[in-house]
């Protein structure tokens, strides 16, 4: 089976990560721009961070066989630096039209500020002006309103739902944000989002249609093989093949190639310039399929598939 | 015909009318305006609009190419990676302003388009105005940056003091990288650099790790003293192909004691002799 997780900081995860990642099968993923766990206090160091996600990140992804795509955008805490905010929104366009970047994102609310919200608004135009897809972050904190809010605000500034992909789902949620015609993205990360028996549950209830599962694996304790863990458990649990691909494959390949920035061409047959460069020939991706059943390999027990 | 007016030409008979007409109008458009977002975003478009395959050239297109600018060789560029670097000469009247360009493309640039841009250093006008921008991008992790520099690229060779040349040698052997391709690398052999070799190779030696025979290759030329020592025990005891590159190297040295050594391997130096024996060759097998 081949994975994509479609949000996930690897600009905090070692190369251990990105080598059991690639052998579980993890074909592709995306890394919005986030914000580093502590503020940062000048927009050079957001200039930066934005040219690592396709720089050096993408070429490090890209020497464990994994293509590394990225969304660009002036993430909701960072919001509520006004002065940083202003200069950030200046320097997006230099960003947002670059190969590999697939959304504006991740964007959307953390408090509810003011300013959160004039910034999502902001960019919510830009999205739509360059007719990009959006990644939009719900908050942890007053999630149920602060996601009708974003869905709401979104369809106000004439962005169509199904350019929209709502991350950060749960059960509270998902009704909702599927109801209205948005994507529903659901993070697995343990103690503090969802746990993947409660994905599996929210499989066999909703289907498939416009579900995607990711990791959000970051500089916390969190798992960035929870998309191939959850499809297994899936399997494991009876939800169906067909939808336990779309889950955690197809669909986020559908929402965000969507402006033709990710391509499955581009990991099962890719271009002899980016074989040369970015791969340095590596063979992983010399149109053979991905390694396939690797998770027996990987030291950790078929128990520790579920995690609250 | 100049290396931009070989690059437009190119690009013109391999791209789509679309994809041609984007490019010639979003150049023109840059060198007409004073602001340099058109040029930012033109960049970025690039990928999009104009795809990325290899550049159909031709022998003779090559031969153009090395004679509007000598040393100048495009064979394995690519259709963005052209693209971009002619976008950015549309600013060749005002070289200040393509310095000022270049940085800051640089400093939000993805993979692709450093690439692009170091490639790019031998057709930019005012040479030396990049000294700093291209000893900065050899510092890069990223291997295909490293080597659009320092492969194939003849701007090295001809701008770097002798302290970044030597750097950048010793580089591409720490990173992996083939030194042939290196445009300039017997013209710029020194001893310095033959010392900071060896002293590599003693390295290797003693971690039990591989040597490069290429490495040789820049110790050859001023091979005297100690060094000799070292090409004494690789032609007694390296591989095959080490013991060529040895060989060829004991040949280069100005030192009479080379020549003695390299006598112990009659078959050897009869073949560097009769110029059987040359760089390419060892490489090849390699």
């Amino acid at each position: 089976m081949k994975f994509i997780d479609p949000h996930i900081h690897m600009s905090a995860r070692t190369t251990d990560d990105y080598e059991r990642m690639a052998a579980a099968g993890i074909v592709a993923l995306i890394e919005p721009a986030f914000w580093l766990g502590q503020p940062r206090t000048n927009a050079g160091s957001y200039m930066d961070y934005l040219s690592s996600l396709v720089g050096w990140e993408r070429f490090r992804a890209a020497q464990f066989g994994i293509r590394h795509y990225c969304a660009i955008g002036l993430n909701a805490k960072e919001a509520n630096n006004v002065a940083l905010a202003e200069e950030v929104l200046a320097l997006l366009p230099r960003y947002l039209l670059k190969e590999g970047v697939v959304a504006l994102g991740e964007i959307g609310f953390d408090d509810q500020t003011a300013a959160e919200e004039k910034y999502y608004r902001a960019q919510l135009d830009m999205a739509k002006d360059l007719d990009m897809v959006v990644m939009v972050h719900t908050p942890h904190r007053d999630k149920k309103t602060g996601t009708i809010r974003s869905m709401e605000i979104a369809v106000e500034h004439g962005v169509a739902p199904g350019r929209v992909i709502i991350d950060h789902n749960n059960e509270e949620t998902v009704e909702d944000v599927l109801e209205r015609g948005f994507w529903a993205a659901f993070t697995l990360y343990p103690h503090t989002k969802m746990g993947n028996e409660r994905m599996v549950e929210i499989a066999r209830r909703f289907g498939s249609e416009r579900i995607i599962i990711d990791s959000s694996s970051d500089w916390g304790v969190s798992d960035p093989l929870a998309v191939p863990k959850t499809a297994r458990l899936m399997l494991e649990r009876g939800i169906a093949a067909e939808d336990v691909e779309k889950i955690s494959y197809r669909n986020a390949l559908a929402a965000y190639g969507q402006t033709g920035q990710m391509a499955e061409k581009d990991w099962l047959e890719p271009a002899d310039i980016d074989q040369r460069t970015l791969f340095e020939g590596n063979s992983v991706l010399r149109g053979q399929q991905p390694r396939v059943d690797d998770l027996q390999q990987i030291p950790e027990r078929i128990k520790d598939l579920v995690f609250k | 015909m100049t290396a931009r007016a070989l690059l437009a030409g190119w690009l013109a008979r391999q791209l789509s009318a679309d994809a041609a007409a984007w490019l010639k109008n979003s150049a023109a458009q840059i060198q007409a305006s004073s602001k340099d977002a058109d040029l930012y975003l033109s960049v970025s478009l690039v990928t999009r609009k104009v795809g990325k395959t290899d550049l159909a050239l031709t022998e003779a297109d090559l031969r153009e190419a090395k004679a509007a600018r000598p040393d100048w060789n495009p064979r394995d560029w690519s259709t963005d990676q052209a693209a971009r670097v002619l976008l950015l000469l549309a600013l060749e009247q005002e070289p200040p302003r393509l310095a000022r360009a270049l940085d800051q493309l640089c400093n939000s640039a993805d993979v692709s388009e450093l690439i692009a841009f170091y490639r790019g250093l031998p057709l930019y006008p005012d040479p030396s105005r990049y000294l700093a921008r291209a000893t900065e991008g050899l510092r890069t992790n990223i291997k295909g940056v490293f080597e659009a520099i320092a492969l194939r690229n003849p701007y090295p060779s001809e701008q770097f003091p002798q302290a970044a040349w030597n750097q950048m040698v010793l580089k591409a052997l720490f990173v992996g990288s083939a030194l042939w391709p290196v445009v300039g690398l017997d013209r710029r052999a020194n001893p310095e650099l033959a010392s900071m070799l060896c002293d590599y190779a003693h390295e290797r030696w003693s971690a039990g790790r591989p040597v490069s025979p290429e490495l040789w290759r820049c110790v050859g030329p001023h091979a005297a003293g100690a060094m000799l020592n070292d090409l004494e025990r690789v032609l007694r005891s390296g591989t095959e192909p080490e013991r060529r590159a040895a060989a060829l190297a004991l040949r280069a040295s100005p030192d009479p004691a080379a020549g003695t050594l390299l006598q112990r391997d009659a078959a050897l130096a009869k073949a560097v002799a009769g110029g059987e024996l040359t760089w390419e060759r060892v490489v090849a097998t390699t």
